[in-house]
């Protein structure tokens, strides 16, 4: 049978596409309907023939304590990290790009900011226990220059984990924002600058009224993304505090994990997975919108 | 009469049908092995005793090594999927789990069809009278002291008694050297601290967690004396910092850069501990026992377990692959490698060429009675998670006793118990 040549023409391009559809079709459009499918089941896997709950399940997630405590921290963690990974960035990719240090100096500094980005996070996290621990070098620090009297648990700390994990996260993030501003920064035209020196300009204003507008796009699209990866960030937590003490630093990646490994409860590990994807999703509509934006301007 | 061109398409069709038919009959076997064995061995080790295995039987073993808890997720994650390898290695405390999940094979079927002898295995685990699990060398969990921290507070005799370990306890403890008397690691990520290094307290007292198979918590009077004695550890910080983010490995680096008197931890560590503080003077003793108490120890045990895959297609051969395991001289071979004790009790491994530290292990190995009480239950890990959370809770000083502790946890235990 032939198709009509209208329809032919309009099928062409999936043609073309095919191969990239059906490796998004099994890596990604299967796996996340079927975690969207568990998440209104009882218990899947373990229960061979699951029957459907609705509802039930986001009834339990959303009123358990522990999903709250996960999520208002999950909230700090990933509000703080944004807005530090922002500000060093600009700050280093500022100072990388500033006229006033020489080429040497600079390329060293490049290595040294950069370094963080090329650990993996396993080794991040080993490196900062060893730090953090209390006869670590951090507490070792303090306590000879007289900050500390005796030494402190920093990611053993109900009161700290939570604020030390966000460190380290903030320390392991920030070189992504600074090598894509450093390059933005290059391609912002000199002739700005220049033009605005000679209306009067200072620093200041040059910063907030050139700089910050011309890396808008850059500055939205790393924001966007580093939302969405921070969300989901847990290697560093679970192999720093593992979540703990007492849930001080647990987010709603280790709470996902400790439910589908630990507890064996698929079902409400699906359905926290679900609510964590409905935020990224909103994210990235956001992202696209953006972007779209972007390129019709 | 066949055109040329006909002629030729059932010409190949007939090679490909053959070649295939040919490649499926002489297609070798493989079984999958996922363990954590292999980094905890000495190089080379399982690869030699599994390419003896392919020798006597033509059938190959693929090993898939990871550590412990990778392991244990990487396996949770087959279960899930049915994609689990053929045969994998299965720690007690997961059975239960994976069993009711249908993901592991019933043993005991296997062993009936094959006519196998069960008689001479140490420890089978079991769920509703089948066998899933059957411990293939068993690791004991005596007590490490370091004697240099004992002799420089001027501590001759080992403490035998909980009124004689405080004592030694508060001696030892220098915060100023950075030296405590005992590391407690109770990190939530790996919470089996309450299993291995506070349970065996209890254990060692002849006092038990379960009755019946049932949670045994309130009014459990050596569990609340345990509970006591371990705040009265921390109260009077004798016990190492960074308890809430410790896990075993952090604890046994501690005890090798001596800054524990005094440890709880598996033989499977005391390579380790002779490598890393070669020069270091460690005696292995026994538990202390509660006061009063003089009859027979239990000794906490863990061990590397073996289980077959439902989904595996080759479940005799991963019998015969087990069989195998469990023959008395390989499975000596393992025990002697891995510093454990054999689960097959017909074993006669020979320790002569081991540590004396060992041999002192062996010898309270035999004075005392293996005991793990979180093996074949439900969801033990969060049932440590729990106890672990909320002693946590108590030593914060969020509960007011030690017993309304344990009856919020034996709450939240029945609840898994009921699930």
């Amino acid at each position: 049978m032939k198709l009509p040549l209208n329809l032919k023409k309009k099928m062409e391009p999936f043609f073309y596409l095919s191969p990239a559809l059906i490796v998004m079709i099994i890596l990604i459009a299967v796996p996340i309907t079927m975690v969207i499918l568990f998440s209104f089941f009882d218990n899947v896997i373990i229960n061979k023939n699951p029957t459907f709950v609705g509802l039930a399940n986001y009834y339990d997630v959303l009123t358990d304590p522990i999903f709250f405590t996960a999520l208002k921290n999950t909230t700090f963690f990933v509000g703080i990290s944004v807005l530090a990974h922002l500000i060093l960035g600009i700050m280093f990719a500022l100072l990388l790009n500033s006229k006033y240090i020489g080429k040497k100096t600079k390329a060293l500094f490049r290595i040294i900011f950069i370094l963080p980005w090329l650990f993996t996070e396993a080794i991040i996290a080993i490196l900062w226990r060893l730090l953090l621990n209390p006869n670590g070098i951090v507490n070792y620090l303090l306590q000879i220059f007289n900050f500390l009297g005796t030494s402190i648990d920093w990611l053993g700390s109900i009161d700290l984990a939570l604020v030390s994990v966000t460190i380290i996260n903030i320390w392991s993030g920030y070189p992504f924002y600074m090598i894509s501003l450093l390059a933005g920064l290059q391609g912002i035209p000199q002739e700005l600058y220049e033009a605005s020196s000679i209306d009067g300009a200072n620093a200041m204003n040059q910063f907030f009224y050139i700089t910050i507008p011309q890396l808008k796009p850059i500055l939205l699209s790393l924001i966007t993304l580093d939302l969405v990866w921070t969300i989901q960030q847990f290697t560093l937590i679970w192999m720093t505090t593992g979540g703990g003490p007492l849930h001080a630093s647990e987010t709603l990646s280790t709470y996902i994990y400790k439910q589908a490994f630990s507890s064996f409860q698929y079902s409400k590990a699906a359905t926290t997975s679900v609510i964590v994807l409905l935020i990224c999703i909103v994210l990235a509509i956001f992202y696209a919108k953006q972007q779209k934006g972007e390129g019709l301007k | 009469m066949l055109g040329k061109r006909r002629f030729l398409v059932l010409l190949l069709m007939s090679i490909v049908i053959f070649g295939i038919s040919v490649i499926s009959l002489s297609e070798e076997i493989t079984l999958e092995f996922q363990q954590w064995w292999e980094p905890e061995l000495p190089e080379g080790v399982l690869r030699e005793i599994c390419d003896e295995f392919t020798a006597k039987t033509g059938i190959n073993v693929e090993l898939i090594s990871n550590p412990y808890a990778d392991t244990k997720v990487q396996i949770a994650a087959g279960a899930a999927t049915g994609m689990m390898p053929d045969v994998v290695g299965l720690d007690g405390s997961w059975v239960y789990d994976f069993a009711k999940q249908g993901a592991i094979a019933n043993l005991s079927e296997l062993m009936v069809s094959s006519g196998y002898d069960d008689s001479q295995l140490s420890l089978q685990v079991q769920v509703e009278g089948n066998t899933y699990m059957i411990a293939v060398v068993n690791f004991a969990y005596p007590m490490y002291v370091n004697k240099d921290i004992l002799k420089n507070a001027g501590i001759v005799e080992f403490p035998t008694t909980w009124s004689e370990f405080k004592s030694v306890a508060q001696k030892v403890t220098d915060p100023t050297s950075n030296i405590y008397a005992y590391a407690l690691p109770l990190s939530s990520a790996l919470p089996n601290g309450i299993q291995n290094q506070f349970m065996s307290w209890l254990w060692a007292s002849g006092g038990k967690m379960l009755e019946d198979g049932k949670p045994n918590l309130i009014g459990n009077e050596k569990l609340i004396q345990g509970i006591e004695l371990m705040k009265w550890l921390f109260e009077e910080e004798l016990v190492t910092p960074g308890t809430y983010t410790m896990r075993e490995p952090d604890m046994v680096e501690e005890f090798v850069n001596g800054r524990v008197a005094f440890m709880i931890s598996s033989l499977a560590h005391l390579t380790l501990i002779k490598e890393g503080a070669p020069n270091m003077d460690v005696a292995i003793t026994s538990i202390p026992k509660m006061d009063g108490y003089t009859g027979k120890s239990g000794i906490c045990v863990a061990n590397w377990g073996i289980g077959i895959a439902s989904n595996s297609k080759h479940k005799e051969e991963a019998w015969r692959f087990i069989e195998y395991l469990m023959s008395p001289e390989v499975n000596a071979k393992l025990a002697v490698y891995a510093n454990g004790f054999p689960g097959n009790t017909a074993s006669e491994p020979d320790y002569s060429k081991k540590d004396k530290l060992f041999v002192d292990a062996y010898e309270i190995y035999q004075e005392s009675y293996a005991i793990n009480e979180f093996i074949g239950l439900p969801r033990s890990e969060d049932l440590m998670r729990i106890f672990l959370e909320n002693f946590v809770l108590y030593l914060e000083g969020e509960f007011d006793s030690a017993e309304t502790m344990l009856e919020e946890i034996q709450k939240e235990w029945l609840r898994i118990f009921g699930d």
